[in-house]
């Protein structure tokens, strides 16, 4: 059960009444308590305040009102890196999540050598977010890089893939898929869940394959699908470290790989704007939290729960 | 009949298939360690994975590149990674006990607030934790990396540890209760051996998490004695990359051995953690 049919229980649920234990509890939940104050909901409420403020750490913070909300509409850049930002998230996690099931579909139901293609795949999610695999990217899709010399034996002539404005985007998209394969131990784990009586009666009945994959599998697993895609497009929203190796941390060339992250650290720690900083912050807060919102809306239309 | 005919031919070719992505998959791995012993030029002009001259001088030139030699910032981030692991065990599974097995006041609004707390992104927090952390004087010391983790703030663990717990039979608890056992002994002696699967899991991906962040560790050090293994290699980068791809690779594949080896040995748990927490 994962931590989103969770939520959509405690909403419903009501808890019996019985001995209560709040002193052990507190005992038990005190470093949390104290990470909620000091390093998670706290600094979120403080980065509100700040939102409201000019300051760069030196001098004491001063109260400009609504400025650095109002600067958001008007930065251009911070425009440019929500569109960079939004066609790494809505190209690159579709693609992930249809690789994972993909793969997964083809690992499912006592595949021999099934343990060791499942590590194969699964081995590049754990190297994905490493500065050595964004270090390794910068070459492979340099101009003289690894690609290019493959390219070539096919007679085809490269490019800098990476120098070049319009195709640097596509080599962080194309690692982003390349980890596909922590959702694809999620989707096996759901594919081994459904009952196989279903394909067994489905094939007595002569339902062909597409058949069955639209209409067993697709809705027995769609609680899953809507898990990782909710899960990915959060994760996808916060990538920054191979934007920043590859651009050597300028979200350049012409602010193609600049992600929103990428803007904001630079405009917190390179500039020490803290107050925008604080600003872009909750922005994005909102905008990830929008988009959970309209994902969990659109998931009563196509999300089929069983029990 | 046909689809058992079918099903026979089919299934060399789906071998065929998945052998040949996941090669092309882990082709750019195996090329960075077969070029990290190839002279400069050689890995610009080489795209195979055939090595005619091996070189090693690339690992000992990789190593002395930096103001101080590679294992130094192996070391300190070990120290970050072990300090991590050590809170995330120790305050992960306090809190996981009480969610799991204690009855307390507004305990389901705490619970709504923790599974929150996963999805919280560090970007939204780094800005006022930063200008905390800088107030008491720790940025360029390991401790505003390690002190969040000793506070329980890898939510996403609680979590895992909450799902394990549940899953444990309750009657221990009640026969130790029985027997005169308070919460902080039965959580040590009943439940905390009893949840070696979920530990070893949290360890395992504590690890890995850590080894590879980068973010965070970028912000808070910035002195070179204090460097990472993720930010040295970035400085690696920035001054050298021009010059030497061969050492920069020689060290690339140094950083990433640790993950290797616990992708090897931890698998099992990697897999299971990954499958019951997302999984049904």
């Amino acid at each position: 059960m994962s931590a989103l049919d969770e939520l959509r229980r405690l909403r419903r649920s009501g808890t019996a009444v019985r001995k209560r234990d709040n002193k052990a509890a507190f005992w038990f939940l005190a470093p949390w308590f104290a990470g909620l104050l000091f390093v998670t909901i706290g600094p979120v409420a403080a980065s509100f305040g700040l939102g409201f403020t000019k300051y760069n750490l030196i001098q004491p913070p001063k109260f400009i009102g609504l400025d650095n909300f109002g600067r958001i509409f008007t930065d251009e850049r911070l425009h440019n890196a929500l569109g960079v930002t939004f066609t790494y998230v809505l190209v690159s996690v579709p693609l992930q999540l249809a690789f994972a099931l993909g793969v997964a579909m083809l690992l499912d139901r006592g595949l021999r050598g099934l343990a060791f293609y499942r590590s194969a795949f699964y081995l590049p999610s754990l190297l994905g977010s490493s500065v050595a695999i964004a270090v390794l990217w910068t070459q492979i899709f340099g101009a003289e890089g690894m690609v290019n010399r493959v390219l070539a034996l096919f007679g085809i002539q490269g490019k800098g893939w990476i120098s070049d404005p319009d195709t640097a985007l596509s080599t962080l998209i194309v690692l982003n898929v390349w980890t596909f394969g922590a959702p694809m131990i999620i989707f096996l784990a759901g594919l081994r869940q459904i009952p196989a009586v279903y394909y067994e009666a489905a094939a007595i009945d002569g339902v062909g394959r597409w058949s069955r994959f639209r209409h067993i599998t697709l809705p027995l697993l769609s609680p899953i699908i809507f898990f990782n895609l909710v899960l990915q497009i959060i994760h996808a929203f916060q990538s920054f470290t191979q934007a920043f190796v590859v651009s050597g941390g300028t979200g350049g060339p012409s602010d193609s790989t600049m992600f929103y992250t990428l803007y904001l650290y630079q405009q917190g720690f390179s500039r020490f704007d803290m107050g925008y900083a604080s600003a872009l912050a909750w922005f994005l807060l909102l905008i990830i939290g929008a988009f959970t919102a309209i994902n969990f809306w659109a998931a009563r239309f196509w999300v089929f729960y069983d029990d | 009949m046909t689809t058992d005919v079918l099903r026979r031919l089919s299934a060399p070719a789906k071998h065929a298939g998945l052998i040949l992505l996941g090669f092309v998959m882990l082709y750019p791995v195996l090329w960075m360690v077969v070029s990290s012993l190839r002279p400069d030029d050689e890995i610009f002009r080489s795209p195979g994975l055939v090595l005619d001259t091996l070189r090693t001088e690339n690992y000992s030139q990789g190593w002395d590149a930096l103001s101080s030699p590679f294992g130094h910032y192996l070391i300190n981030s070990t120290i970050v990674v072990l300090g991590c692991i050590i809170g995330n065990l120790v305050s992960c599974s306090m809190a996981a006990y009480a969610f799991a097995r204690l009855e307390f006041t507004g305990k389901r609004w705490w619970f709504g607030i923790m599974l929150g707390t996963i999805m919280l992104p560090i970007h939204v927090i780094i800005v006022p934790q930063y200008i905390l952390f800088s107030q008491l004087d720790w940025v360029n010391t390991f401790l505003p990396l390690i002190v969040p983790k000793i506070l329980a703030t890898d939510a996403f663990f609680i979590f895992l540890m909450v799902q394990f717990i549940r899953g444990l039979p309750r009657e221990l608890d009640e026969a130790a209760r029985i027997d005169g056992c308070g919460h902080p002994r039965i959580f040590l002696r009943i439940v905390l051996p009893l949840m070696k699967p979920a530990l070893a899991t949290t360890t395992i991906f504590t690890f890995i998490w850590t080894w590879n962040d980068f973010f965070s560790q970028l912000i808070y050090l910035t002195d070179p004695e204090m460097y990472t293994v993720p930010v040295a290699l970035r400085s690696f980068v920035d001054s050298t990359v021009s010059t030497s791809w061969g050492s920069l690779f020689a060290m690339n594949v140094v950083s990433l051995v640790p993950i290797f080896l616990a992708f090897l040995f931890g698998q099992r748990y990697l897999v299971r953690g990954i499958a019951t927490t997302g999984g049904k």
